[in-house]
């Protein structure tokens, strides 16, 4: 699998790269680089705009990747999905364009501890704007959500639940089909932030039945820059636009605006064109390889890493709730994270060490920062064997 | 260039257990430091008298980098001049930011050992989050929690 991905063929610090931050961003194959170079090559033209051949075909396959996703994510309709910037445009659209008409002072939202600040800050945003209320789903010892508290948070000014499918944390997978059936009894929509979700496991919208998820392209081993927004329809039909500009209306005049339907009245301006075709490739790529495939991959380096791991003395894993993806967070006691981080990048190893902009989660943990590593398709046994011989290394240097 | 240049036994030491750790009850200044790309935080409080830094103490957590920094510049502080401070603290900042230890006659002493971080940048925040809160706090009137200095 390696072998698809150029960026393996160089060496880091002298010695073959071993990444195992594919949580934060994943590399991207071939297939995926040579999409964009072939459509900047023989394909470019700006879309929705030119009566001439080549604009016409530029428009056709970016429509076609709107069509993969809407496949991809099992959308009812290809008009659900909205191309943006990333997961973090995606919630901040819905914010705007949702949480600003719907939401009035003293109005409820339900969030999770675990939550990604992307999925904090336009909320707070909100809230400081127009007075609404932020309420937390607890996060348990185990890295899980707190269920019961969850229901006792619901009231009946709640007006929306917004949480992350996977902790990119911890890499705990939440039970959403359950809390979403949950918010529809009060019939209360639910945003699911699916960053870290669609990379390692088959997604489907409409067996979920939530109302919006967003995802990004980047980790999904896609170009950075494009991301999706999928809403059902009815309320997308209801939302405002999110930007003003070109390609959002129906019609201009000075003092009256008619705009366009969905999913353009929120695709203001020439969008990253190559980007959506990159994320297409992306798409049939992990397509091809099978997302259940790709899933039993990731759950056995997991194993095999807590496995190995957890024989380290005095590391301490935060987050062991199962099911969980292939990111593992930890501490080791009197290391600081950072420090660790800087000993493995000196071997090569790739890891984050920080909050992971998860500044709460950290707070609830009692942890400044945590070492985590992530898999992705191309990641193997053997870096796993590197990492732990790293912080071996890194124990013996700092002690 | 090894990792045993970065962390040198001095730095490990200072690390695990720094000098002139807690507060100062009879501190004229203090100041809270963050480094928010880390999430560090340490709080200086330090002693005034005459223009002259009679006493100072740092505590917080960090990485073996930001705690050995504040450790020993608690240390080489100590009886300095403001004026002496501000020239240490740019002797220190010229060192870690190119690796360059100057010439002997330089007050940085023992504190050459941080001449490494020049290798890793992104480190540079970690060995000057406590000399940035002591600028910050010496060249203040008053005393009092303002707003935190921040490496960003």
């Amino acid at each position: 699998m390696k072998s698809d991905f150029p960026i393996f063929k160089q060496k880091h610090q002298g010695k073959p790269l071993i990444y195992l931050d594919s949580a934060v961003s994943a590399q991207k194959p071939q297939q995926v680089l040579s999409s964009m170079m072939q459509f900047y090559q023989e394909d470019y033209a700006n879309i929705h705009r030119g009566i001439y051949e080549l604009s016409q075909r530029a428009s056709a396959r970016y429509e076609a990747a709107r069509s993969a996703v809407q496949r991809f994510i099992h959308a009812k309709d290809a008009a659900e999905i909205v191309f943006v910037r990333g997961t973090t445009e995606a919630i901040n659209l819905v914010a705007h364009a949702y949480g600003r008409t719907e939401l009035k002072a003293g109005d409820e939202i339900i969030i999770t501890t675990m939550e990604h600040h992307s999925n904090i800050v336009p909320w707070y945003l909100l809230q400081q704007q127009i007075g609404i209320t932020i309420k937390e789903i607890p996060v348990n010892d185990d890295g899980s959500l707190d269920l019961n508290i969850y229901s006792q948070l619901i009231t009946e000014r709640t007006r929306l639940v917004a949480l992350c499918h996977v902790s990119n944390t911890m890499g705990t997978i939440n039970p959403i089909k359950e809390i979403i059936a949950h918010a529809h009894t009060q019939n209360i929509p639910v945003l699911i932030d699916g960053a870290q979700a669609v990379s390692h496991f088959a997604v489907d919208v409409q067996a979920l039945d939530c109302d919006f998820y967003a995802f990004s392209g980047h980790k999904l081993y896609g170009p950075s820059g494009i991301g999706i927004l999928y809403g059902k329809k009815k309320y997308l039909d209801k939302m405002q636009p999110y930007q003003g500009g070109g390609s959002m209306i129906e019609t201009v005049a000075i003092n009256h605006v008619t705009f366009a339907k969905t999913p353009q009245k929120f695709e203001a301006g020439t969008p990253n064109i190559a980007g959506a075709i990159g994320l297409k490739a992306a798409i049939d790529y992990v397509t091809n390889i099978g997302m259940n495939k790709i899933f039993e991959h990731e759950q056995r380096l997991l194993t095999y890493a807590e496995d190995k791991l957890q024989q380290i003395e005095g590391l301490r894993i935060i987050g062991n709730a199962k099911p969980k993806v292939g990111v593992i967070s930890f501490v080791i006691d009197g290391l600081h994270p950072h420090d660790i981080g800087t000993v493995l990048d000196h071997q090569g190893i790739a890891v984050r060490a920080g909050h992971h902009c998860t500044m709460p989660l950290m707070k609830r943990f009692v942890v400044p920062a945590t070492v985590r590593v992530s898999f992705g398709i191309y990641s193997e046994e053997k870096d796993i064997d590197a990492l732990i011989c790293g912080i071996h290394e890194a124990k013996r240097l700092l002690s | 260039m090894s990792l045993r240049d970065l962390y040198q036994e001095i730095i490990i030491d200072h690390g695990k257990t720094p000098r002139n750790y807690g507060h100062l009850v009879d501190a004229s200044h203090s100041q809270r430091g963050h480094n928010p790309l880390c999430g560090d935080q340490l709080i200086l409080s330090v002693k005034i008298n005459n223009d002259v830094i009679e006493d100072l103490r740092f505590s917080g957590s960090g990485c073996a980098i930001s705690l050995a920094s504040a450790s020993l510049m608690t240390e080489a502080m100590k009886g300095k001049t403001i004026l002496q401070m501000q020239t240490l603290f740019e002797q220190f900042h010229h060192l870690v930011t190119t690796g360059d230890k100057q010439s002997e006659q330089d007050d940085i002493g023992k504190l050459a050992v941080f001449s490494g971080v020049a290798e890793f940048p992104i480190r540079v925040k970690c060995a000057t989050l406590a000399w940035h809160t002591l600028k910050s706090a010496c060249l203040r009137d008053t005393h009092g929690h303002q707003q935190p200095v921040s490496t960003e």
